[in-house]
């Protein structure tokens, strides 16, 4: 029963995750970027642009220039979680592929390297006078949850082992559509469902970001708006309908 | 000063500790339902105004990817918040940048996303009350997209998108500022700004060309609106008029009269700013580059090229293309628009222009990024040069130079403080205080390093540093026009004055 209905949830949050993201990509992607925005100094070519965007998304740079603590944070946290995530794939994938088990040393460590980078971005939105104000519900309940998927992932790890084995049965189980019952494990059902929680909201909330800055036109645009004309949807429509009432003068 | 006393300037940079709501009674004066209509908005608030607003939106929403992942992408991280000069001069927590965009982003999200709709207390999403547009009309009107917030935000999020958004909801619900609206009015009337028509206009140029042929004894002409010259200028108006501006011009002036090249200035087209990018109306810009294409190819010129002017700069260099391009009928020998200061800086390069750094003797200068300049466009070639070939300049004409603060400078400059539509009387309060980074930054150099004097390319910075700098203390004559410089060092041929 317990199994059946953590099958079921596990297929749903997959599907809200994906269909979620693929939408809000979709919408993302087809949205006009109507004038060159770029925040300057920005790169005058393409491959400028994507060393940018990589110094942003692997590096942070923005927020290293904006505040050392937050950047510190902000990118352990960050670094970590991949660390763990890829480190995870090892209970979806049967034989382990092989860099899956040379991260596994350093994937072990990471997860307290996520949680300090939690509790730190956390304790910040209680201590810092702005960071309290900008504060709500949400910012507080997102960062719980990581909070909670962490450190229930780590005592599984560390204090009160859960059944791996037959956990990997069970997620094996889900890939491959041969359901096989899910560990009673208390911790382990903790550790899933706030992941279940973390998938279903990802679509819904301001996770977001992840997909998000990669169409952020202040960083993704190329610097060079006299060298190729850049074109708004709204004006070569106009143009058209100009040229095609000047043509049937 | 008679009246008030002088502020006293903290040298020492601090960021404040809140004050809720301090700033909240500082709004500009709405528009009359003249200026309102003239420009195609109601003319007054109207009836179902919520049902408008959310309408306008939704459709500013389907028009621009950067509002679109603007409002979802924010995650509260808080890099921004001590980044706003206004937030540092007023210390009211909705100046700061998130806080800002947060005035929009509620509204988004209670309207436009399911987690808003379902659960608003949650995810801060709340209803579009007379009370948040009130704020709107405060707070979306104590930003000068500037974009210094948008330097240090992780994902680029840039409130000067968010502030236009607002400002064209607002405009198209009847809730319009009257100092923006009034002046585009005039533009699309007259020409400029300032509604100078073209008989004054040439009467004013000729004037000047008299004061500069007594001083110099070189005959440097302001010609306006001849056929066939090869580069049409387009200034801000207030170089026509305002002080230091007009003495930029004159720099300009000559600077076209040593390089013997022909020019002209437009009346039809007698406006480099274009105020339409502060309210974010796309339409309105187009009407305003319009004009100048309009120009360009009814006097037949070859180049554009643009005075010191901040915004303006920021929509010819990065706009004008798009909106009223292609430029295929000028000289593609040359970037279309060009910068005054690209163009006077090659002529030094090629060793052009006769200078004597001397002139400037009785001034050390220091440089205001101006933020559209640094934040929004670019000058040469490459990344970068819009700090650089301002200083080559005035390196060039000038023995002596001192960077303010690197903080406070290039990319992470700071606001004047009047930017973005805020140049106006009824918003004095939130100038001076919004000014006062830039007058830490200033005088700490002028203590340190015995600084007299601050240049600046755009109408907006000269204006609000002249008016401001004297409640701080500070002298209003300190501030002066990059190519007044190159004016004092220029030596003319033929010249025979001014006698020292």
């Amino acid at each position: 029963m317990l199994s059946t209905i953590f099958a079921i949830l596990f297929y749903l949050a997959t599907t809200v995750f994906i269909v979620g993201l693929v939408y809000r990509i979709r919408l993302y992607a087809r949205t006009p970027a109507p004038l060159k925005i770029p925040t300057t100094p920005a790169p005058v070519t393409r491959q400028g642009v994507v060393l940018r965007m990589f110094k942003e998304v692997a590096l942070f740079e923005s927020l290293f220039k904006a505040n050392k603590w937050t950047w510190l944070f902000g990118w352990v946290f960050h670094a970590a979680m991949l660390l763990v995530v890829l480190r995870h794939l090892r209970y979806f994938t049967e034989p382990v592929w092989i860099w899956v088990n040379w991260i596994q040393p350093f994937g072990k460590y990471a997860g307290f390297a996520m949680l300090a980078g939690l509790l730190a971005l956390w304790g910040r939105r209680f201590l810092v006078e702005r960071i309290r104000y900008i504060s709500g519900p949400s910012d507080h309940l997102v960062l719980m949850l990581l909070i909670g998927i962490a450190a229930s992932g780590l005592m599984m790890k560390y204090a009160v082992h859960t059944d791996i084995v037959a956990l990997k049965a069970f997620t094996l189980g889900l890939i491959y559509f041969n359901w096989q019952p899910l560990p009673a494990d208390p911790l382990l059902l903790v550790h899933l469902s706030l992941v279940l929680i973390l998938m279903f909201i990802f679509p819904l909330s301001k996770l977001l970001h992840a997909p998000g800055v990669f169409f952020s036109p202040g960083r993704n645009q190329v610097d060079n708006p006299r060298e190729k004309r850049h074109l708004a949807p709204w004006v070569t429509a106009l143009e058209t309908n100009r040229s095609k009432a000047g043509g049937e003068k | 000063m008679a009246g008030h006393d002088t502020i006293q300037i903290n040298t020492l940079f601090e960021i404040p500790t809140l004050n809720p709501g301090v700033m909240k009674d500082s709004s500009p004066f709405v528009a009359a339902p003249a200026h309102q209509q003239a420009l195609g908005f109601p003319g007054e608030l109207v009836d179902d105004w919520q049902a408008r607003a959310i309408e306008k939106f939704s459709e500013l929403l389907k028009e621009s990817r950067a509002l679109q992942v603007y409002m979802d992408g924010c995650v509260k991280c808080g890099a921004c918040t001590d980044k706003c000069h206004y937030f540092l001069g007023t210390g009211d927590p909705k100046n700061m940048p998130v806080a800002r965009q947060d005035l929009l982003r509620k509204i988004y999200r209670r309207y436009f996303t399911f987690a808003g709709k379902y659960f608003p207390k949650l995810v801060g999403a709340e209803d579009l009350t007379k009370e948040v547009l009130d704020d709107w009309y405060s707070y979306f009107h104590q930003c000068s997209q500037c974009r210094r917030c948008s330097v240090y935000c992780p994902y680029g999020i840039d409130t000067a998108e968010i502030s236009m958004a607002a400002r064209e909801i607002m405009d198209h619900i009847g809730k319009g500022q009257k100092y923006c609206n009034e002046i585009i009015g005039k533009v699309h009337k007259i020409g400029n700004n300032l509604g100078l028509p073209e008989k004054a206009l040439i009467n004013t140029l000729e004037d000047l060309e008299e004061d500069i042929e007594d001083e110099t004894g070189v005959a440097v002409r302001i010609p306006v609106n001849i056929k066939g010259a090869d580069i049409l200028l387009v200034t801000p108006s207030a170089d026509f008029f305002a002080e230091p501006h007009i003495d930029g011009l004159i720099g300009y002036a000559k600077v076209f009269h040593a390089a013997g090249v022909s020019w002209t200035v437009s009346s039809y087209a007698s406006e480099a700013a274009n105020f339409a990018m502060f309210i974010g109306s796309q339409e309105q810009m187009k009407m305003l580059t319009d004009r100048i294409r309009k120009a360009a190819e009814d006097l037949g010129v070859k180049r554009i090229i643009f005075g010191e002017c901040g915004h303006a700069w920021r929509v010819a260099y990065s706009f004008m293309n798009t909106l009223s391009g292609p430029f295929d009928f000028l000289d593609p020998n040359y970037p279309v628009p060009q910068h005054i200061c690209e163009f006077t800086w090659d002529l030094i390069q090629k060793g052009e222009l006769n200078l004597d750094k001397s002139k400037n003797d009785h001034m050390t200068l220091t440089f205001h990024d101006s933020c559209n300049v640094a934040r929004g466009s670019r000058m040469g070639d490459s990344p970068g040069g819009q700090f650089e070939i301002p200083r080559a300049i005035i390196k060039a004409v000038c023995h002596s130079f001192v960077d303010m603060a690197a903080d406070t400078i290039g990319e992470a400059t700071f606001c004047c403080g009047g930017g973005g539509g805020l140049l106006t009387d009824d918003l004095m309060e939130i100038r001076t205080k919004g000014a006062s980074p830039r007058m830490t930054a200033l005088q700490e150099v002028v203590e340190e390093h015995g600084v007299t004097h601050m240049a600046a390319i755009c109408a907006i910075c000269k204006t609000q540093f002249a008016k401001i700098m004297p409640q701080y203390g500070i002298g209003m004559d300190r501030i002066v026009s990059l190519h007044q410089l190159v004016s004092n060092a220029i030596i003319l041929d033929g010249q025979t004055g001014p006698h020292d």
